[in-house]
């Protein structure tokens, strides 16, 4: 079987590993923190969707400049 | 565009084009920057509009009675605003003076929570976000809204010092850190914020179209032994079409958090 094609995704593939692990690592510190301190929950919530956002944003760039490029 | 498509015997896997929707009424088209662009109304333009009238017509219908003890559409009316006015309002702009823009939030959350939905709603099933006119429109709207916002609350020049001059910070690092702040939250913010919706339901989208197609591909097109991977590949179609709904919440639920965000930001008491 042949493939033909871009190897911009490939590549945006390996750039995609970075944010992933960026959100895992949020989210584990998002998960610890309301574990030891559950009232705290409301106030973890957005500051680690914040977190998570700015996170992705790394990706869609990404995703962005695959297309693009 | 060309050069994203990956062919295997035959096999056309679907594309950025598959988003080109041909126009509902009108027609034509005509050159912009070299491209074909469609002169007439597409579907993502109705879904717009359809959103904006259901929204304003399901919440004018629950607030109309205003009954002490709320009837259905009333209690669930009350709930959606106490959520959107608690948790993205009062929690991040503060109770001095959230209650200003709670209607603006309110009303940004459920259209784009409806724009998405429509990627699940059957005979719908089009993200109307996908196509990335549209979230710039909105993401133009949010940036006036809090530019215009600090500048109000600060001055001109006031509010480009507390956007763009970090606290605490003196000596030669300002050369550096003055540009790169600027650039951050006055010129990047709004890209990010229009290209985290488009890509999110873009994405989603078209991997849904890749298990739907290359599912049928496999059980029609292929030999018999290929069968199976097919059923599977359409049984993972309708397992990531529960995540997307996960996805087109959190997406208009980040939009509208983030919205919020920037809004406090420009109204933050210079430290």
């Amino acid at each position: 079987m042949e493939l033909t094609g871009s190897l911009n995704m490939v590549g945006y593939g390996l750039a995609a590993i970075g944010p992933g692990i960026g959100i895992g690592l949020i989210f584990a510190a998002y998960i610890s923190g309301v574990a030891r301190q559950p009232e705290a929950q409301s106030r973890l919530q957005s500051i680690a969707i914040l977190g998570f956002a700015l996170a992705e944003a790394l990706a869609i760039i990404g995703i962005a400049l695959a297309f693009v490029i | 565009m060309s050069s994203l498509i990956v062919r295997s015997e035959g096999f056309t896997p679907p594309g950025p084009a598959d988003f080109d929707l041909p126009a509902v009424f009108g027609g034509g088209s005509f050159d912009f920057l070299g491209q074909a662009q469609v002169a007439g109304v597409t579907k993502p333009m109705l879904q717009v509009v359809l959103a904006a009238v259901i929204v304003f017509v399901v919440f004018y219908l629950a607030q109309r009675k205003r009954a002490m003890v709320p009837g259905r559409l009333q209690y669930v009316g009350e709930e959606a605003y106490g959520f959107v006015r608690n948790s993205l309002g009062r929690d991040i702009l503060g109770s001095h003076d959230f209650a200003r823009f709670v209607p603006y939030l309110f009303a940004l959350f459920f259209f784009i929570l409806l724009n998405n939905l429509f990627a699940t709603i059957p005979f719908i099933q089009f993200p109307t976000f996908s196509r990335s006119g549209m979230v710039y429109g909105l993401a133009a709207m949010s940036w006036v809204i809090y530019n215009a916002v600090g500048i109000q609350k600060h001055g001109f020049v006031g509010y480009f010092k507390l956007q763009s001059v970090p606290a605490g910070v003196t000596g030669p690092i300002l050369l550096l850190l003055i540009p790169l702040e600027f650039l951050s939250n006055i010129l990047v913010r709004p890209v990010t914020l229009a290209l985290r919706l488009f890509a999110n339901m873009f994405a989603g989208h078209l991997l849904l179209i890749l298990f739907a197609l290359g599912g049928e591909y496999l059980v029609f097109e292929m030999s018999l032994a290929y069968a199976p991977v097919g059923v599977l590949a359409w049984i993972l179609f309708i397992a990531v079409a529960f995540l997307e709904i996960l996805i087109q919440f959190l997406q208009a639920y980040v939009f509208v958090l983030l919205n919020a965000m920037y809004i406090q930001g420009a109204l933050a008491d210079e430290h």
